[in-house]
């Protein structure tokens, strides 16, 4: 059972008018087993977190903390949060020129795990989980996402989730840009993933839509950098039908005794 | 034009180093590296054309200056003027760093030359009266008209007619001292024959070299240059190929070593049908020089060409030049040709030139394409593979190695393949300290 635990974090990226302040205390708690759904409207910072969460360079925490069972995350480089167990399925993969998949696939396992798969039973796991995501044999020749489509791209970030096998796992906006097919595929791998039951999941989503198939345990409303509402799967469904608007509309001041709640 | 504006270009993400010499918002100046003020700025650029006509010996009446074509090609040294370092074709070269090839006469020791070849191979030592000697190449610039000028043997290898080598022909050419020098090889492949010859030039040397490659009818021809250059090393090698009728030539240049190195191949198709591949693999460290100029001449109908250079750089000036002419000529039609240079700028402090040059005189063809690309090792892709568990340093060595390693795959020589891909781990490591 582990912890994952984000409190009163504040996070800042520099931009050509100064520094702006993106995340203004944000709190949340993940344990091993839970889903959480993160949802908002655009350019409330949900991406931010999901970002700070992995370490990307663009983002200064200026307050707060995150800790993976007491661990200090923000102490930790990119890779030593990966190989701690940290896992971000990226908004937008890039494409790694000159790097195949498998060879990339493998050099990350041995990398998170300390110590090279045993190849005969990695081939077949790569083979499988790719198979259950249907993609094609193919792709494990292909450079690192080159010349992917959208929809490909994401199933090769579930894809990397189901063979790496993190603690947590922060989906950011896997959904958006995926057909239904495409969408089904992914949340089946998700889901996958989570039943071992050695996982917990934040996923960070504009849409209602993938609720329907990934069923979070807590859903979190963000706007403007703050967690504005918390509640169980109930909350996804009435923001399918309210859409965020209320929580933008008022603005400032009617949305911050929810804050609080 | 002695007014030099001093704003200057940026480029890419902020570094320490945020400028590049000799540029400015309205693109480059001529030769930052050699105009320090010995030399006026000249009153014309290199497509001056035909007003410039009265100080060219190249081309003949008609052929603009800026045009492939329109190069002097001499025998005779005195007939390529002394380089000023303002010239189109070394403007990037920087000439103090020579050590003469260009101004003094060739007369230290040429590197050893070691030729280990199956049986079928003819090897010969000859003088500069062989009928060989001049079969394929001619000087198109005044460094190599130097080397033809002073070299006193040349080195002919000849794959026999209908011969088919079961294992690659090994030339080693070992410098041994800073002398600048001069070297000449002849290589042979007689009509339908199958080989791959490897230069390695090893040691220490201050070499201009001519190696002339004669691609006989129906022929099939891989030559591999390697610059394994110690780092005091001044290489300048032309290395011109005429290729026949249906004949195949793949030419791969490895420039890894040596101070400055200067490799300028050229194709020239001498019958229609003829296929031609120019691969180039460079790695340059701080401090290094490192150059390359393909040519490749249409002259003939029907022919194919592909040339693809990649390199890495890393380390304070670390300087790589990549310059592609692909000259298609008027009655070359259905011809098919592709240029492309890559370059990864692994750390501040280096500079990647690259001039994809294409000139078409018929609109009667298959295709013709140029590109250029140089990036920096992104910090995008670093995160990615990070936020996979991958530390920086490997990460790194996985992008590097994988970028590099598309033309190694073309060796298609495994001993080779296996040797090249230590040798770019090695410049790799050298990149960690």
């Amino acid at each position: 059972m582990s912890t994952l635990e984000i409190k009163d974090l504040h996070v800042s990226i520099e931009t050509e008018q100064g520094t702006k302040e993106i995340l203004k205390g944000v709190s949340l708690t993940i344990k091993t087993g839970e889903t959480h759904a993160i949802m908002g409207p655009n350019g409330s910072g949900k991406s931010t977190l999901a970002s700070t969460i992995a370490g990307h360079p663009r983002y200064t925490v200026t307050s707060g903390s995150i800790t993976l069972d007491g661990e200090d995350v923000l102490e930790m480089s990119v890779d030593e949060r990966a190989r701690a167990g940290v896992f971000l399925a990226m908004q937008y993969p890039v494409e790694v020129p000159g790097v195949t998949m498998t060879n990339f696939l493998r050099t990350a396992k041995t990398a998170i795990d300390g110590e090279a798969p045993a190849l005969r039973t990695w081939t077949k796991d790569v083979k499988a989980a790719m198979q259950e995501l249907r993609i094609d044999a193919d792709f494990a020749q292909r450079n690192v996402n080159e010349g992917f489509s959208g929809g490909e791209k994401k199933r090769v970030e579930i894809l990397q989730l189901e063979l790496f096998k993190p603690k947590f796992a922060v989906l950011d906006e896997t959904d958006s840009g995926l057909d239904v097919d495409a969408l089904k595929v992914v949340s089946e791998g998700v889901n996958r993933a989570h039943s071992n039951g050695n996982m917990g999941t934040l996923l960070i989503t504009h849409y209602t839509r993938i609720l329907r198939y990934i069923k979070p345990d807590f859903v979190h409303v963000f706007v403007d950098g703050k967690v504005v509402e918390e509640g169980g799967p109930e909350l996804a469904d009435r923001l399918e039908e309210e859409g965020y608007d209320r929580y933008l509309s008022g603005a400032g001041a009617a949305v911050a005794p929810a804050a609080q709640a | 034009m002695t007014e030099t504006t001093t704003e200057k270009a940026r480029i890419g993400a902020p570094s320490a180093q945020p400028f590049i010499d000799g540029f400015t918002e309205e693109g480059e100046n001529l030769s930052p590296i050699n105009a320090d003020g010995t030399v006026a700025a000249p009153s014309s650029g290199p497509l001056a054309g035909d007003s410039a006509k009265g100080h060219s010996h190249g081309g003949g009446v008609g052929v603009p200056d800026s045009s492939r074509a329109g190069r002097l090609t001499s025998y005779t040294l005195e007939d390529f003027k002394a380089l000023t370092g303002l010239e189109e074709d070394w403007r990037f070269t920087p000439l103090r760093r020579l050590r003469g090839l260009h101004s003094d006469a060739l007369t230290g020791a040429a590197p050893a030359v070691t030729v280990t070849a199956p049986d079928a191979v003819k090897v010969e030592t000859v003088g500069r009266d062989d009928k060989r000697i001049g079969s394929a190449g001619i000087p198109e610039d005044r460094v190599s008209a130097n080397a033809w000028a002073n070299f006193t043997e040349a080195t002919v290898i000849t794959v026999p007619a209908e011969t088919s080598l079961d294992s690659e022909v090994s030339v080693v050419l070992a410098g041994n001292g800073t002398e600048a020098s001069a070297q000449h090889v002849v290589i042979v492949a007689e009509k339908f024959s199958k080989s791959v010859v490897v230069l390695g030039h090893e040691g220490t040397a201050v070499v201009s070299e001519n190696v002339e490659i004669v691609v006989e009818d129906g022929a099939e021809l891989t030559v591999v240059s390697l610059q394994e250059w110690n780092d005091d090393s001044v290489h300048a090698s032309s290395q011109q190929a005429k290729v026949g009728r249906d004949a195949k030539f793949k030419h791969i240049a490895v420039s890894l070593g040596g101070n400055l190195v200067r490799v300028t191949p050229t194709a020239r198709f001498a019958a229609p049908g003829g296929e031609v591949e120019l691969f180039g693999l460079y790695f340059a460290d701080a401090g290094q020089h490192l150059e390359h100029r393909t040519y490749v001449d249409h002259a003939q109908p029907n022919c194919v060409s592909n040339v693809l250079y990649k390199g890495a750089l890393q380390g304070k000036d670390a300087h790589t030049v990549w310059v592609g002419d692909v000259l298609i000529q008027k009655q070359a039609e259905g011809t098919d040709s592709y240029e492309k240079n890559q370059n990864l700028v692994l750390t501040d402090g280096c500079r990647a030139d690259s001039v994809p040059n294409l000139e078409i005189e018929t609109g009667l063809i298959e295709g013709a394409g140029h590109a250029s690309a140089t990036g920096r090792f992104d910090d995008e892709h670093l995160f990615y593979l990070m936020a996979r568990g991958i530390p920086e340093d490997v990460a790194r060595r996985l992008v590097v190695r994988g970028f590099l390693n598309e033309i190694i795959q073309k060796i298609k020589v495994p001993a080779l393949e296996e040797r090249l891909t230590d040798a770019v781990e090695r410049e790799l490591a050298a990149g960690d300290n």
